[in-house]
């Protein structure tokens, strides 16, 4: 009997783990999933979180509940990864075995690389903060606001562009609108990395009187002084800054033979193994590949690893199936109850839609049924 | 660009934007005053999204050579 270990008890964790315990008899393997978290966390609800749309409480259920009832969980960190010799060491010095590795270990943000932004800046991309900057929108009274992406690269691509539409409906209603400036910065001479989003999301940023500020690398924030600077040699004053922090890979992985300094795993974008590695994988926003790091990558790269495992388990030949071919789908909130999709793959740019009211109500019912449909891997 | 002495080159062909700016954009960053760095790409969007940004950040771009159908971007890191 093989062993299968994911580490990762995320959405593509989950998914991998899900669709092989379907595919797979008991007594074709044993499948393990290593999760540093005992909860998994719905990161995508984080968004509305802290404009009191969402209770970061409602955002996650324990992994064990989303996980078939065959598969073994294990909860624990990963502090080594032995390829050599088919085995990884947790934090509690056990070791675990594997004769298949799928690595599911998502992306950190990292605020703590760029000097001063850990003091002087607020995110949304944890449950922590996510809850914080709630409490400091309750007290917000108008002011200079910067939004932006601190970093590239970073998970969720399009959430904060997403933050700076909610947030100026928020204000609006608040009745601040008069008195708030907001600025929204972005590291490339555009809104967003894909032109056609970046064509529908600048004209709604001009609508709205949002300063726009292209090419801004974050480079320091010095938080004493309200300031935010750019490699680039901007300067901009704040009262309330809200920057996405850089991000990288899991320590374990950083500087690793399989992945990069930042931690991102060399990774085929077609079969998802671990450069030579054949049977190692990795997915999501664990991967090099440059594709969205998004849970919606997860969910069609998942699959594809599956049956790889399976048909590697069996002796059968790969089918056509077993290739990823780029499907990345997710939605544009643009505030006011409308909202856009964004559906491309590798050949494939993504032509959007104008947001509407339609999409938007999509993705309030995604959001409650994913619990039921992604992890599971029902769909 | 014969008596330019690059300090620092990287290979950035084969990804694409906006691969080869953030790897110039990431040299710069490690590199000192009056270093002189290259970055050889593929990618069209290169050719407006690089020189653009140099302009930006008020390094100077000494020039522009073709490397088998590629561009090789010469830059100086001024400040």
């Amino acid at each position: 009997m093989k062993n299968i270990l994911i580490i990762g008890g995320g959405t593509g964790g989950c998914i991998v783990a899900n669709t092989l315990a379907k595919k797979l008899d008991d007594d074709e393997a044993q499948i393990t999933v290593i999760s540093a978290s005992e909860q998994h966390h719905y990161q995508p609800g984080w968004l509305y979180v802290p404009f009191g749309r969402e209770d970061a409480r409602s955002l996650t259920r324990p992994v064990r509940s989303l996980l078939k009832k065959q598969i073994n969980l294990l909860i624990g960190k990963v502090e080594q990864l032995d390829n050599e010799n088919q085995q990884v060491i947790l934090d509690n010095g056990d070791t675990v075995t594997y004769d298949y590795l799928v690595i599911a270990t998502g992306s950190v943000p990292c605020p703590q690389d760029i000097p001063g932004l850990s003091e002087g800046g607020n995110h949304f991309y944890t449950e922590k903060d996510s809850f914080a900057l709630y409490q400091i929108l309750q007290e917000f009274r108008g002011g200079k606001v910067v939004i932006g992406v601190g970093g590239l690269p970073y998970k969720c691509p399009v959430a904060p562009l997403e933050f700076t539409f909610l947030f100026e409906e928020f204000i609006k209603e608040k009745g601040l609108r008069d008195k708030t400036e907001i600025t929204y910065t972005f590291p490339l001479n555009a809104v967003f990395n894909i032109p056609s989003v970046a064509e529908v999301a600048e004209p709604i940023l001009q609508e709205r009187n949002i300063n726009i500020e292209t090419f801004f690398n974050l480079e320091e924030v010095k938080a004493d002084e309200k300031k935010a600077l750019s490699l680039e040699g901007t300067e901009l004053d704040y009262d309330l800054l809200i920057m996405i922090p850089p991000h990288r890979g899991v320590p374990f992985l950083q500087g690793h033979d399989i992945a990069d300094a930042k931690g991102w795993v060399k990774t085929n974008k077609q079969t998802l193994h671990a450069g030579d590695h054949k049977n190692i994988w990795a997915l999501g926003d664990t991967t090099d590949i440059p594709i969205s790091k998004a849970g919606s990558t997860a969910h069609f790269e998942g699959p594809v690893i599956a049956k790889q495992i399976v048909a590697d388990i069996r002796g059968q030949e790969l089918g056509e199936d077993c290739v990823y071919e780029g499907h990345v789908m997710c939605f544009l909130e643009t505030g006011y109850s409308k909202a856009s999709i964004i559906d491309f793959d590798y050949s494939s740019p993504p032509v959007l839609k104008a947001p509407n009211a339609l999409m938007h109500y999509q993705k309030m019912a995604f959001n409650k049924a994913y619990w039921y449909l992604i992890p599971t891997a029902t769909i | 660009m014969e008596n330019v002495v690059i300090t620092k080159e990287s290979d950035a062909r084969g990804s694409f934007c906006p691969g080869p700016l953030m790897e110039l954009i990431r040299m710069v960053r490690d590199a000192e005053v009056g270093d002189v760095l290259a970055v050889i790409s593929s990618d069209a969007g290169s050719q407006k999204d690089l020189p653009a940004w140099v302009a930006k950040a008020k390094h100077e771009l000494l020039g522009q050579e073709d490397v088998d159908g590629a561009v090789k971007f010469i830059i100086k890191k001024t400040h």
